[in-house]
């Protein structure tokens, strides 16, 4: 079943395109993800399908109804805003308890769901703190624990990790992953991390100045970028130009061979070793072409390189990948 | 690290500080001298603030302020809020201009506004008495109360209303329960702050006051005429310290209603 349907939505700011027209379908409990640079118009998608922005043209249909013209209190999804947006003056169980209490729900209900939500986000000993009293990761918590208590057909997650330190962040995804399966609503989610999105999503738009540059799954998009940006944006690639135009390959797609040799389609020189443990990485300038390009080597590889080393370099033809200009 | 404090920099603060309070400490002392001959201290005596409240005028005058802080509080702080909700509504540009003509007041000279205020109330015949002396302090409190909740509204930003509206809050309840809670500590102490340059104004009071409208400044002005007396000392006492009790709790309130954020002044 389709759960948001966006039909042709364009949003314009004073005459400039901020959006150009889009259409996406995401389907019932998908994780789908907007990807793309600061200023490329993910959030502002993101708050057209909430209902605080509207578009200049389209329409948004949500669980086969249209709400384009629908106020965000009457449409039934929830949005965890970037800084969470928690009220300062309740306390964490008021917050969470929030949105039942506006639509009136019976004390005893709405109990059961706040108790729901704060098992489920592990917030129990801290259901009397007042936002102000809580850390960042917590805050987090309480604005999902806050969303989900209202059991919404759709979750909007606005770069909700951004402001919280790696470690944090790298364990809040796996928990936020392990809730969209467990809870089982659809999530669109906002990031510039690719990161994030690659491990997050089973579906990824990638966004840059209001124009959709692909839409796919994570593998597809790795595996096969239709755009230049696209094969840049999402994990480390080398862009090479051939008459028939651009065509990409993966550091790891690189093999080596003898420098100069008839087997090397290109030869350079070891700029610079970085060491990763499970893989390595070498920078060589190119003879003949002022361009760097990076392999990875996984662990196979025992030689211990030098900077200098003149190496060359092989690929598979089935690992060109041509991209549009 | 060790703050470098040069010994001159003490001298100068406790010489500010002597030029800056020494007038009020000389009210405040003579306020309990046990004379009517202010100069030379006589012992300490309470006789002062006793014979004060015996006073008629004094009481009636006290009656006519209080009256008057309490109605163009109420109502300042009423409009003042209203404008500073509706005002976020408007364009930048509109926002700007407005903000421009509701601070106007705030800047223009006290003298100024009584006699304009004078001149209107003339040519539109309406005699001086209470009324006026409030209509005029509305004019002037609306503008700081203004100036104070909308401040606090540009710190709250727009943020929790929206989670309020996505959380399935109609427009009156986000109001209710979200924005109202989040700028009352502005409300309130825009309305001390109201309350507290009401009970001090004696300059456009003095301009719009009748017969029989006598506040306590203007009641003082007309005291001094005849020679400062112990009392009014006294009276002066009582009124700084009701103003600097009050203009505290403005700056209380609006601190802690800030939680874990920076300390900031009034915007005075």
């Amino acid at each position: 079943m389709l759960m948001i349907e966006l039909i042709g939505i364009q949003k314009q700011f004073q005459g400039q395109d901020v959006v150009h027209p889009l259409s996406l379908s995401i389907k019932e409990g998908e994780f789908l993800t907007l990807l793309g640079p600061s200023g490329c118009g993910k959030t502002t998608i993101l708050r057209m399908i909430a209902g605080f922005e509207q578009p200049t043209e389209g329409e948004i249909w949500l669980a086969g109804q249209q709400v384009t013209d629908v106020p965000p209190n009457k449409r039934d999804l929830n949005l965890v805003f970037q800084h969470y947006a928690l009220f300062p003056h309740m306390t964490v169980e008021e917050n969470i308890a929030f949105g039942l209490k506006m639509k009136k729900m019976p004390k005893s209900q709405i109990e059961e769901r706040v108790e729901e939500a704060v098992t489920m986000t592990q917030l129990t000993p801290l259901k009397a703190r007042y936002p102000h009293q809580l850390s960042g990761g917590q805050q987090q918590r309480v604005a999902i624990a806050r969303a989900i208590a209202n059991k919404p057909k759709v979750l909007l997650l606005d770069e909700p990790l951004g402001a919280l330190d790696l470690q944090l962040r790298k364990n809040l995804q796996s928990e936020l992953k392990h809730l969209q399966r467990a809870l089982g609503i659809t999530f669109v989610y906002v990031t510039h991390d690719q990161e994030e999105a690659m491990m997050l999503s089973d579906r990824i738009v990638i966004l840059n100045g209001g124009k959709v540059e692909q839409i796919g799954t994570p593998r597809e998009i790795y595996a096969a970028p239709k755009t230049l940006f696209a094969a840049t944006f999402v994990g480390e690639n080398n862009i090479f130009s051939s008459p028939e135009g651009l065509f990409a390959v993966r550091p790891e797609k690189i093999s080596l061979a003898q420098a100069d040799s008839a087997s090397a389609r290109k030869t350079g020189v070891i700029q610079d070793v970085q060491y990763f443990g499970n893989v390595h990485k070498l920078m060589v300038q190119l003879e003949h072409e002022p361009m760097r390009v990076t392999l990875a080597l996984d662990l196979a590889d025992d030689h211990t390189w030098q900077i200098g080393d003149v190496i060359g370099l092989n690929w598979e033809d089935k690992d060109q990948v041509v991209i549009g200009s | 690290m060790k703050k470098a404090n040069h010994p001159l920099l003490g001298i100068h603060y406790v010489l500010m500080m002597v030029f800056i309070y020494l007038p009020i400490l000389m009210i405040v002392i003579f306020s309990f001298n046990n004379t009517r001959l202010s100069g030379n201290w006589e012992g300490f005596t309470l006789d002062w603030y006793v014979s004060l409240f015996s006073n008629r005028y004094v009481m009636e005058a006290l009656g006519n302020s209080l009256t008057v802080a309490l109605v163009s509080t109420v109502v300042s702080t009423v409009l003042g809020t209203l404008a500073a909700l509706s005002i976020r509504k408007w364009s930048r540009k509109g926002r700007a201009g407005l903000n421009g003509l509701l601070y106007l007041p705030v800047i223009i000279p006290d003298i100024i506004m009584g006699l304009s205020l004078l001149v209107l109330f003339s040519q539109m015949k309406i005699d001086p008495g209470k009324m006026t002396i409030i209509i005029a302090h509305i004019t002037f409190s609306l503008s700081y109360v203004y100036v104070v909740v909308s401040a606090r509204l540009a710190n709250m930003g727009r943020q929790l209303e929206e989670a309020a509206l996505d959380l399935g809050a109609s427009r009156w309840q986000t109001f209710r329960h979200v924005t109202l809670p989040q700028i009352s500590p502005g409300i309130i102490a825009g309305a001390l702050i109201a309350f507290t340059l009401s009970l001090d104004d004696f300059m456009i009071s003095f301009f719009v006051a009748g017969p029989s409208s006598t506040t306590l400044p203007i009641y003082i002005y007309g005291q001094v005429k005849r020679g400062v007396s112990p009392e009014i000392n006294a009276l002066c006492t009582l009124l700084i310290i009701v103003s600097v009790i009050l203009i505290l709790l403005a700056q209380y309130v609006l601190n802690r209603g800030r939680g874990q954020k920076k300390h900031k002044m009034l915007p005075m």
